[in-house]
């Protein structure tokens, strides 16, 4: 059988499996800032008409899944695979909603990067002939991660400028290989991270800890496909903030592949209007590049605005406990290749 | 384009990190601390003071009512989603004095109790306030102890 692997980490897809239903929901913060508009439907509040914070983190979670396999011209039934996960203590948000779909389950936990995560494994179920249609899935909400990871809402704390928002919101994406619409993006490649830890336990600096992984992805990247930052018209990181951009860009200077500064965006630094809605370093969580990727990304591959994008979510896998006991934090980043599909032919 | 690695080094990383990374502003947060604090130190003096002149209060009457309203208020505060947003702005300010050990207290309370009023918030009253309340407690004691010992 002949292997789709290039290079030491990266995955060719040559059937290249389709983006074909989005769906993005978010909060009311998330509402307010700069991509207000993009998204599918945005919260009136934090508890979206539910009893608890779980619960509306869960209905978003639901809605944003309906709203892609409706978008998408398909049913419930029609999928074969729901890849999805979250924040929450054994990915309730994730496990519960699969619970009331009836989909297939494969429960991802890769902190903030698991909506790339699951883009990557959808990309492999599909091109393997494994599946025909699945869906993908990631969400956080901003009060349910604050209360498992920090203090209460209402414990008068200060944060620290590289502190960053949790995002409240989630997308959902299909990938199918028979597109019953017009696919909004094609799947061409996937690189999955290494666990890359350079030694920073500062849970309020997150960037810091997970811009090293996403250096080792990107140059993993670059160096199995014999590309570089100039063959993409964007490189999205999940959720980096100021403080991992910054570093982001001086890794890659050092590395001698320095990206480009108007083609490198991160989804932490477009989602809010930082000042003036104070989230210091920027937005986080996996619902933050899960919704930029969903309500803002999508459509402009699928109208022939951006013709192929990096987009790599990035994720802090520490736990309240071993913050606790003093370990540092590893830091994760995967990353997908995506095609608009009015490029033609094949890269 | 051959040497396309990252610097592994921990220390490297870490002194890289700092350049980055914004420090708080100091000047501004020692301000703002310094304002807000001092304004509840006023008020709760204010408290005491009338309890003292107006109520005819002894003076250790008069500083228990002074922290009662001050908790009282912080609790209000807090329940009405308003001291969290004081506390960010104020830091310390509002964090040292009384109104940060209430708050302390009753941010757990309403934050846990959905999960029940046993393991909800009955376990989780103590959360941020516990590790203050133990070594205090223990500390108290133990000075207690010697002052027994040794008469002072």
């Amino acid at each position: 059988m002949q292997l789709k692997r290039i290079g030491q980490q990266t995955i060719d897809l040559p059937s290249r499996p389709a983006l074909c239903g989005n769906g993005s929901f978010v909060g009311k913060k998330e509402g307010e800032g700069p991509l207000g508009l993009r998204f599918d439907h945005v919260a009136k509040d934090e508890l979206y008409g539910q009893e608890s914070f779980e619960l509306a983190e869960r209905r978003l979670y639901l809605d944003a899944i309906d709203t892609a396999i409706k978008k998408a011209g398909l049913t419930p039934e029609e999928i074969q695979f729901l890849l999805g996960g979250d924040l929450l203590n054994q990915i309730i948000t994730a496990s519960f909603s699969a619970r009331d779909l009836g989909i297939p389950f494969i429960g991802l936990y890769g902190a903030c990067s698991t909506m790339s995560e699951s883009l990557c494994l959808a990309g492999m179920l599909l091109d393997g002939g494994h599946a025909q249609q699945v869906v993908c899935a990631a969400s956080s909400h901003f009060c349910t991660a604050e209360r498992q990871y920090r203090f209460p809402l209402e414990f008068g704390s200060q944060r620290p400028p590289t502190a960053q928002w949790t995002v409240t919101g989630a997308g959902a994406t299909v990938v199918t290989m028979e597109p019953k619409v017009q696919p909004l993006a094609h799947i061409a490649r996937c690189c999955m991270g290494r666990v890359v830890d350079l030694g920073i336990s500062d849970a309020n600096n997150m960037g810091a800890a997970m811009a090293p992984a996403a250096a080792d992805t990107l140059l993993s990247l670059f160096r199995d496909t014999g590309t570089g930052p100039e063959d993409y018209d964007r490189i999205i990181t999940g959720d980096l903030g100021q403080v991992g951009h910054d570093l982001l860009m001086q890794l890659m200077r050092e590395a001698r592949v320095p990206l480009i500064d108007e083609r490198y965006q991160d989804c932490g630094l477009m989602i809010y209007n930082r000042e003036e809605q104070d989230v210091h370093a920027g937005g986080s969580g996996c619902g933050c590049s899960a919704t930029v990727l969903n309500g803002f990304y999508l459509p402009k591959l699928q109208n022939g605005d951006l013709k192929r994008i990096l987009f790599m979510s990035t994720g802090a896998l520490m736990s309240p406990t071993s913050s606790q006991q003093g370990e540092t934090i590893p830091g994760i980043a995967h990353a997908v290749v995506l095609e608009s599909p009015l490029m033609g032919g094949k890269a | 384009m051959n040497k396309q690695r990252i610097h592994t080094d921990p220390q490297y990383y870490s002194r890289m990190t700092d350049k980055f990374s914004p420090p708080s502003k100091s000047g501004k947060c020692l301000f703002r601390a310094f304002w807000v604090g001092g304004l509840i130190c006023v008020l709760g003096q204010a408290i005491a003071d009338v309890g003292a002149n107006l109520l005819k209060m002894s003076t250790r009457d008069a500083s228990t009512l002074a922290s009662i309203t001050l908790v009282f208020l912080t609790a209000v505060l807090t329940g009405i989603g308003v001291f969290d947003k004081i506390g960010q702005y104020a830091g310390a300010g509002s964090f040292v004095p009384i109104t940060g050990f209430a708050n302390a207290m009753v941010s757990p309370a309403l934050e846990f109790r959905r999960e029940g009023l046993v393991l909800g918030l009955g376990a989780k009253l103590f959360t941020i306030a516990g590790p203050v309340l133990v070594y205090g407690i223990g500390t108290s004691v133990l000075v207690g102890m010697i002052y027994a010992l040794f008469g002072l």
